[in-house]
């Protein structure tokens, strides 16, 4: 169930170069709220609204944590507001990371830049279960890494920067052969990091969460669409994802 | 008792509040929000003969008070849609108008016959002013024949009234409007977005992957508006009018214009309730301004 709800700001902070976290407590978002699923924030008096995904949810502070980089008017204005403010939000939108039917020892996350955020919220939640985390987060330089200290708190964590200037130089992709077996993989980051990642892992288990510029963020207006892998159809990002089986679409 | 119902060919509206076609699927996502038979009608988004996958992606930009949108027309096609999105639509107590599209005038044809299938549509909405795709029908809505011909041959094929949808992107909308009314339209349905771009500097490249998209949003209201009340002046049919409408006064100027009810697009993106609560605040803006109905503000803008 989708519900527009106002939350209010809890605390807003800087975390990296123009990559902001935000603390929104509402009871029914945090209650319904799982991994992968995103909120579709009014900014303002925009046209649009703004999908973000869930980077943390705390049921027990009824909280919701938010991270966005600053990448255009919207987000510039969201960075603007203080805690003690309310943002008018549907949610929670989307279906999250599937729950894994087969019993999983060790799971690997692999994020690029704000594409990290929600694999927070998986790790956590994955680890509570009792399953080992590893993760690779790719940034592009080192001022614009973040949490690698919460990501640590989940399991092992290795960062590449693109320019080396932080952690190992180069890309997610580098480093796949210093991580040892795991079960599954869960990405999310830009397309062409998922590309070569999807092309590297074949044939592995994986999940990847996708972004795109959207409409209405329920299903209704067709805007963030992409094709089946097999061809003969469709998947909305908004409604059907953002996450998807790495075999399922074509990115 | 403010009196919201209007009659119009084949539509026995309840309230002059629609969805407008493309920004509100078949329903089924609003219908989580709220109970749609609360709507004076549904307009379903364009039927076209068979299933397209529409643009690449980006579709969507937003700009100052409105959005672009290059969708492309994405349906499952008209038979799909009759079998399994007319179903759903027809459970509540609304009109539902279906917007048809093609890329000939066959297309045209076939799609319009197809929904004489059904009983459980009530009026087509032909759409000659997609601007989206090549072959999405925008031939048809810039040139006055060839509208009164896609016109004719509608009526023809087709045993419901129709709705012709108006693009702005002319120079001269009223010789649109009176070819189609001669050619048998039972009322239009304007306007359509306005053709327009949009670019991004770190990039240097449009904002959406089909380089130019529809402009729609309150940006347009002022043009529509213009373009309802020079149409009103010179056509005997019915307005159904559309641009940017966000609450009930826009609905009202929409009435004064010239248009006898009206379609909500882009402000269901922002809004999901949004028809729901236009629908709860036109009793009380049509009093304030001295209306007792909706009928008595249809066409009531003085402007000599």
């Amino acid at each position: 169930m989708i519900k527009k709800e106002q939350m209010k700001i809890v605390s807003s902070r800087a975390i990296a170069k123009d990559t902001y976290e935000m603390v929104l407590e509402n009871h029914f978002i945090s209650e319904k709220a799982v991994p992968g699923q995103f909120l579709h924030i009014q900014i303002g008096t925009h046209t649009l609204r703004r999908p973000i995904s869930i980077a943390n949810c705390n049921k027990e502070r009824n909280e919701i944590t938010i991270l966005f980089k600053i990448n255009g008017v919207g987000t510039s204005e969201l960075a603007t507001y203080q805690a003690g403010e309310f943002l008018d939000v549907l949610g929670p939108l989307g279906n999250g990371f599937k729950a894994e039917d087969e019993p999983q020892s060790t799971i690997l996350l692999v994020g690029g830049g704000i594409g990290v955020p929600p694999l927070y919220y998986l790790g956590k939640t994955l680890k509570e279960k009792g399953i080992n985390i590893v993760s690779i987060l790719g940034f592009q330089q080192k001022e614009n890494v973040f949490y690698e200290q919460q990501f640590q708190g989940l399991g092992e964590t290795i960062i590449v920067t693109d320019n080396g200037s932080y952690g190992y130089k180069g890309y997610v992709t580098d480093v796949l052969d210093q991580v040892g077996l795991f079960d599954c993989y869960y990405s999310c980051g830009p397309i062409p990091m998922l590309k070569a990642l999807t092309t590297k892992l074949e044939g592995k288990r994986g999940f990847i969460s996708l972004e795109e510029r959207m409409g209405c963020g329920v299903g209704a207006c067709f805007a963030c669409v992409l094709p089946t892998k097999d061809g003969t159809g469709y998947r909305k990002i908004c409604k059907d994802g953002p996450v998807f089986h790495a075999e399922e679409v074509t990115i | 008792m403010t009196d919201l119902a209007i009659e119009l060919p084949g539509l026995s509206l309840k309230n002059p509040i629609m969805p407008a076609s493309g920004c509100f699927g078949f329903g089924r996502e609003y219908s989580e929000f709220y109970d749609l038979s609360k709507l004076g009608a549904v307009i379903m988004k364009a039927a076209t003969g068979s299933e397209r996958f529409g643009n690449p992606t980006p579709r969507v930009a937003e700009t100052a008070s409105g959005m672009l949108n290059a969708i492309g027309l994405q349906n499952p096609g008209v038979n799909k849609i009759i079998e399994s999105e007319v179903p759903f639509l027809s459970q509540f107590d609304t009109n539902i108008i279906a917007n048809i599209a093609g890329s000939t005038l066959e297309e045209y044809e076939e799609v319009a016959r197809a929904f004489n299938k059904t009983d459980k549509v009530h009026a087509l909405e032909l759409n000659i002013s997609c601007p989206n795709v090549k072959d999405g029908g925008i031939q048809f809505g810039t040139n006055p024949s060839m509208a009164a011909r896609v016109t004719e041959a509608v009526k023809k094929a087709s045993n419901l009234p129709v709705y012709v949808k108006l693009s702005p992107n002319v120079t001269d909308i009223m010789q649109m409007a009176k070819a189609v009314e001669a050619a048998g339209a039972d009322g239009l349905s304007m306007i359509n977005t306005i053709t327009g771009m949009q670019i991004h500097l770190p990039s240097r490249r449009p904002l959406i992957a089909n380089k130019t998209g529809g402009l729609s949003g309150p940006a347009i209201k002022p043009v529509a508006i213009r373009m309802i009340y020079e149409v009103r002046q010179q056509v005997n049919i019915p307005i159904i009018g559309m641009g940017g409408i966000q609450n009930a006064e826009d609905v009202l100027e929409f009435l004064l214009a010239g248009a006898s009810a009206v379609a909500v697009g882009t402000a269901n993106f922002q809004n999901p309730f949004i028809c729901s609560e236009i629908i709860d605040e036109l009793p009380s803006v049509l009093s304030n301004y001295d209306f007792n109905s909706v009928q008595e503000a249809v066409g009531k803008g003085i402007i000599s």
